[in-house]
């Protein structure tokens, strides 16, 4: 086992358990969110691991700096830690989800994963992730996306001001 | 020479090691020097508040059996600066109060997550030049040993990291299980959401400037001609129109970010008590404290390194002169050998500026209401950026050689800014004039909306009377 | 001039892409039983951002390992593009989504001030 595959069980590891949390700490909002946000912020370093730096930094910004705390936020106003947890009824439910992904989880990783198994290397040089290449191909092939994407976030904007105002 | 030759010996046999002596010479100096910045807050905020501040401590009095008779009853004066020691001191030997109903995990987490982003935040500085030795084609000794990475997305890495400090403060509010402290929280939470935007777009305009998000490259841009055509002195960005209005968002947009006055409002003492770390005592608090420090230090050095020209210490292109004047050439070799060797020292220096400058706020500014800091962030601060990045787009294509050239790029800047200035005065002027509108309708006190409200708060008939 | 980039060195060579893989399909799955299981609305919410993730982390990884067969080099460069592009798009969107999102959860906390998606069924009829 290399170095490389070390630090990627490391950090595979974490993320992982992380997301695990997420779920199984479900009563206490804060600490899923928590969990969650050391999840992305592990997820970026994978992405440096694959080469996509720029990528892997906007991991971090986006999601675990911008869009955690907008959660975070969100969870302390309206006061969700200091309700009472909800009690999980229906216990019938939960087993049947745990099934169920265990099953997709089984089928995907038979009939996708363990073709790919094997592949390894690539023969993309390391420059790929850069913001340079990055950017340009953002702004020439697929300007038209990205401007569609800016609108949307536009519409976003407005949407959750028109949202959140009591009154406009 | 020696020193060069093991570092190239290292780079090649044991990057890892260079790697360790990299994080060690960005986190010790830092450690070691936040409590000399204390001390230097408390006197220089004394100073301006006309009042002595901590002078005392540390000062030892020779006494009077000193078998030199000239010394007896000498003072060795040490200006008070063993006070930030001593509070030290105190602060470990304090009773560690930790309140019952918190969320303990977070609790204990929350002063450990607020300190790591203010020391990973330096990673990319430069703190001298990476580049060769001038006179020689040999790469230097700092090549080696700044910055910890030179990464093609440093800038990026600062956003992303500065975007990080908001967990501590928010944690530790959250943890803490007090109204106040909650509050606080909230409040860090939405400042700092709110300023990040404005800090991101301000730094924007300068990586459009220098079309590179590295750091080192950006320190190399600034030590182009200025302007495009004064070859003899530096482009330090805050001298380009652009840069200053991009660097006077920044610097508003760090304050917010470190939560100093006037910007302290998550931890507002006379609002919210101490806010986020009203339940913190003894090193908890001291935690804190220095990650605040910290902070501060090293946002300085990220202006330094953005807008100030980095580790130059004088914005002249020594090179240049040298080879201009040839009667003076000697020295200007000699200035640009300081300039390269004591680099470190000017990073330091400006470092140790962007601190008194902090501390200068502090003294100067009262502490902003809540509405006045959002609309601070998204109504002034955020626009201006977003027209400044406009206006460095025009610059950027116009003063393209192909295009209009440096002289003619510059012009077309100062249009760029007139008409965007005119635009926003009459913006400005409309939305004065709905707003007075809009004023005067709700004062009304004959509007049917407005009685009815009256009403509803108090339906006494005597206050009916009172009202008219 | 470069120093040895710590980041963009060819660290994964030697990882295999069925790890890159796996970890992802674990989050998906984990995300997705959250989302069935969980019902605080913003705790599901966040397992839709993790379900997000794990679909990312899924694209970067067949970016970087070209496994389709035969391509040419600038055919392997675009692909490797193409799934930084979707990330992008797909970060973009979660943006958009968390915020519009979490405006309609504030909204239904003002209107109903409760915490358990399954009784909010006023649309049942």
């Amino acid at each position: 086992m290399t170095a490389n595959q070390v630090v990627f069980l490391v950090l595979a590891a974490i993320a992982g358990l992380a997301a695990v949390g997420v779920v199984a700490f479900g009563n206490n909002p804060v600490r899923a969110a928590l969990l969650l946000v050391l999840n992305f912020f592990v997820l970026g370093f994978i992405y440096f691991t694959l080469g996509a730096q720029l990528l892997g930094i906007s991991q971090i910004m986006v999601y675990a700096g911008a869009i955690m705390v907008l959660f975070l936020f969100v969870i302390m106003m309206l006061q969700l830690h200091q309700r009472s947890p909800i009690v999980e009824g229906r216990e019938g439910r939960g087993v049947l989800a745990w099934l169920f992904g265990l099953a997709l989880a089984v089928v995907v990783f038979a009939s996708v994963i363990v073709p790919l198994m094997s592949v390894s290397g690539s023969p993309i040089g390391d420059e790929y992730g850069t913001p340079q290449s990055v950017g340009r191909v953002l702004f020439t092939t697929y300007v038209l996306p990205f401007e569609i994407a800016s609108v949307l976030l536009l519409i976003g904007i407005v949407g959750s001001i028109l949202l959140a105002k009591r009154r406009l | 020479m020696d020193v060069l030759g093991w570092l190239q010996r290292t780079s090649v046999d044991a990057p890892w090691l260079l790697a360790v002596i990299r994080v060690l010479l960005l986190v010790v100096p830092i450690l070691t020097i936040v409590p000399g910045l204390i001390w230097w807050e408390r006197r220089l905020l004394s100073w301006m508040q006309d009042r002595i501040g901590p002078n005392r401590t540390g000062t030892i009095t020779i006494p009077d059996n000193f078998p030199l008779a000239s010394l007896r009853g000498r003072k060795i004066r040490t200006f008070g600066l063993l006070q930030p020691i001593a509070d030290g001191v105190k602060l470990f030997m304090k009773e560690d109060v930790t309140p019952s109903s918190i969320d303990r995990k977070i609790y204990f987490l929350a002063p450990a997550i607020a300190l790591f982003p203010a020391f990973a935040l330096g990673a990319t500085l430069p703190q001298a030049s990476t580049g060769f030795i001038p006179g020689t084609d040999i790469l230097g000794p700092f090549h080696y040993l700044t910055p910890v990475a030179n990464v093609d997305i440093g800038l990026l890495y600062v956003l992303a990291i500065s975007s990080l400090g908001v967990y501590g403060v928010v944690l530790a509010g959250y943890a803490s299980n007090n109204k106040y402290s909650l509050m606080g929280g909230l409040r860090a939470s939405a400042q700092l959401i709110s300023y990040e935007l404005a800090m991101g777009v301000s730094l924007a305009c300068v990586v459009l400037a220098t079309a590179s998000l590295r750091m080192s490259d950006m320190v190399v841009a600034q030590e182009q001609a200025l302007w495009g055509f004064v070859p003899a002195v530096q482009n330090w960005f805050l001298f380009t129109p652009f840069g200053l209005v991009s660097a006077a968002i920044f610097l508003v947009c760090v304050v917010a970010e470190t939560n100093r006055a006037p910007f302290d409002l998550p931890e507002a003492e006379n609002e919210l008590i101490a806010g986020y770390h009203t339940e913190y005592s003894s090193m908890k608090f001291a935690v804190f404290f220095m990650g605040e420090y910290a902070a501060m230090f090293v946002f300085s050095g990220v202006f330094a390194a953005v807008f100030l020209g980095g580790y130059n210490l004088m914005p002249f292109n020594w090179e240049y002169l040298a080879a201009t004047f040839p009667a003076a050439a000697g020295f200007f070799k000699g200035m640009a050998a300081a300039n390269y060797w004591l680099g470190p020292l000017g990073f330091v220096a400006k470092m140790a500026a962007g601190i008194t400058f902090f501390i200068w706020l502090r003294a100067t500014l009262p502490r902003l209401r809540y509405d006045q800091l959002m609309t601070l962030g998204w109504k002034v601060l955020l626009p201006l950026a977003v027209a400044n990045f406009i206006v460095v787009g025009i610059w950027v294509i116009c003063s393209n050689e192909r295009v209009l050239g440096p002289v003619g790029g510059w012009v077309a800047l100062l249009v760029a800014m007139g008409v965007l200035a005119i635009l926003y005065m009459n913006l400005a002027a409309t939305i004065k004039k709905g707003a007075k509108s809009m004023d005067k309708r709700t004062v009304k006190l004959s509007d049917p909306q407005a009685k009815r409200s009256i009403k509803l708060a108090d339906p006494g008939p005597a206050s009916e009377g009172g009202q008219a | 001039m470069t120093l040895p980039l710590p980041l963009a060195t060819s660290m994964t060579s030697d990882v295999p892409l069925g790890w890159f893989l796996t970890l992802g399909l674990f989050m998906f799955v984990v995300g997705g039983v959250g989302v069935v299981v969980r019902r605080n609305p913003v705790v599901v919410f966040m397992c839709i951002e993790l379900m997000l993730n794990a679909v990312n982390l899924t694209f970067l990884a067949f970016a970087r390992y070209q496994i389709v067969p035969g391509a040419s080099t600038e055919q392997a460069a675009l692909n490797a593009m193409n799934g930084q592009m979707m990330v992008i798009f797909v970060m973009a969107v979660a943006a958009a989504e968390v915020a519009v999102g979490l405006g309609i959860i504030m909204a239904i906390f003002r209107l109903r001030n409760e915490a358990d998606l399954d009784d909010m069924s006023a649309l049942r009829g």
